[in-house]
């Protein structure tokens, strides 16, 4: 059994440990707050691209449609871009998008495709490495910014088109956490370029006068639709590595406490031992005489 | 007569609000919007957007850099990547 100091001493260390977690657990959950406005702050723009998408892709079809649209007319070469976090103490939720990636991947594979990756965050570098070192097409670096932003979606999205143009890849993945709440946030996989086509009827019969023309807006939406996607994955992970953080944080304060407990019990114990054993001693001591 | 004008960035809201006329500076050249006007949609190049309050006002100036503008229904939306200010 542990010395009485080796288990005061291991208190102490599991107290201290237990401080930690509390204060990340706090700073996560004013953090989310934030996370989640700006996420929401983000939507009114998106929904209204999404909805002049709609209007505009039924126009445009056929061999007028852009590349970005249309697609190489080849889905041999895929490129997954997978949004990671740049810090760790958040749970389960890198390594369940990087499940997500791998298998994403493997299904890719096993259908004879190629298979390339450009990953954001710095988490999901390592695992990935692992197994497909020579496929890592990029990593693109966000841990020397506070909080990612939309000049950081737009530095990916240029990257990401030029490497379209180049005839690097022909299908390209986007593969992210979706907040939905701090204990839930699933890894989605979603397809980026080419871009698919809004469901969403145009219902407004009116007609509609398009300033050059249908293709040039097209021309120019394309591009900042695929932004927009991008900045929209780095305010989900933000707020998803929030959300996780908060309830990973939570439990490992609980378990600290736990454990507090129990060591204090067995602290209580052996000291308690420890007096009885002087105390027979004394006794056994003064009858002996 | 009022024209609901709304202005987006990816980051925000700018502005939503019921306005006189706006003035967008399109890619084709400046055109000013009143309620009722026929549904357009252009690219906007960087420049001004100046939204007039009521029909005596003095406009007031948006920087905007890049992005849409689009007349329907419900008024104008602009669609901006970077707000000034």
């Amino acid at each position: 059994m542990a010395s009485l100091k080796e288990l005061k001493d291991r208190i102490g260390s599991v107290k201290s440990t237990q401080k930690i977690t509390k204060a990340k657990q706090m700073v996560a959950a004013a953090k989310l707050r934030r996370a989640q406005a700006a996420a929401e702050a983000a939507r009114p723009y998106a929904e209204r691209l999404n909805a002049v998408m709609a209007s505009l892709a039924g126009k445009v079809t056929g061999d007028s449609a852009p590349k970005l649209l249309a697609g190489t007319g080849s889905d041999r070469r895929h490129l997954l871009v997978v949004v990671n976090t740049d810090k760790g103490l958040c749970g389960g939720l890198n390594s369940n998008i990087v499940k997500e990636t791998k298998a994403k991947a493997e299904a890719l594979i096993a259908e004879g495709n190629t298979v390339e990756f450009y990953l954001v965050g710095k988490k999901g570098l390592a695992p990935i490495r692992r197994e497909y070192e020579d496929e890592i097409a990029k990593h693109f670096d966000t841990s020397a910014v506070r909080n990612p932003g939309f000049e950081e979606a737009a530095a990916v999205a240029t990257e990401l088109l030029e490497m379209f143009d180049a005839g690097k890849f022909d299908v390209a993945h986007l593969i992210y956490p979706v907040f939905k709440s701090a204990l839930a946030q699933d890894p989605t996989v979603q397809q980026l370029i080419p871009v698919p086509t809004p469901e969403e009827a145009d219902s407004s019969g009116a007609a509609v006068e398009y300033e050059p023309d249908e293709e040039e807006i097209l021309e120019e939406l394309l591009p900042r639709y695929v932004k927009t996607q991008v900045f929209g994955a780095l305010l989900e992970i933000a707020a998803s590595e929030q959300g996780a953080s908060m309830t990973a944080m939570d439990n490992a304060t609980r378990n600290a406490g736990e454990l507090i407990d129990k060591l204090t019990i067995q602290y209580n114990r052996s000291r308690q031992a420890a007096i009885t054993t002087e105390l027979i001693e004394i006794i056994a001591g003064a009858e002996a005489l | 007569m009022a024209l609901h004008f709304e202005l987006v960035t990816p980051e925000r809201q700018v502005r939503s609000e019921d306005v006189h006329m706006v003035v967008v500076p399109g890619t084709e050249g400046e055109f000013g919007v009143l309620e009722g006007h026929a549904p357009v949609m252009s690219t906007i190049r960087d420049g001004e957007v100046q939204v007039y309050k009521t029909e005596s006002a003095e406009p007031e100036t948006i920087e905007v850099r890049g992005g849409f503008a689009e007349v329907g229904e419900n008024g104008l939306t602009v669609l901006a990547e970077h707000v000034e200010g």
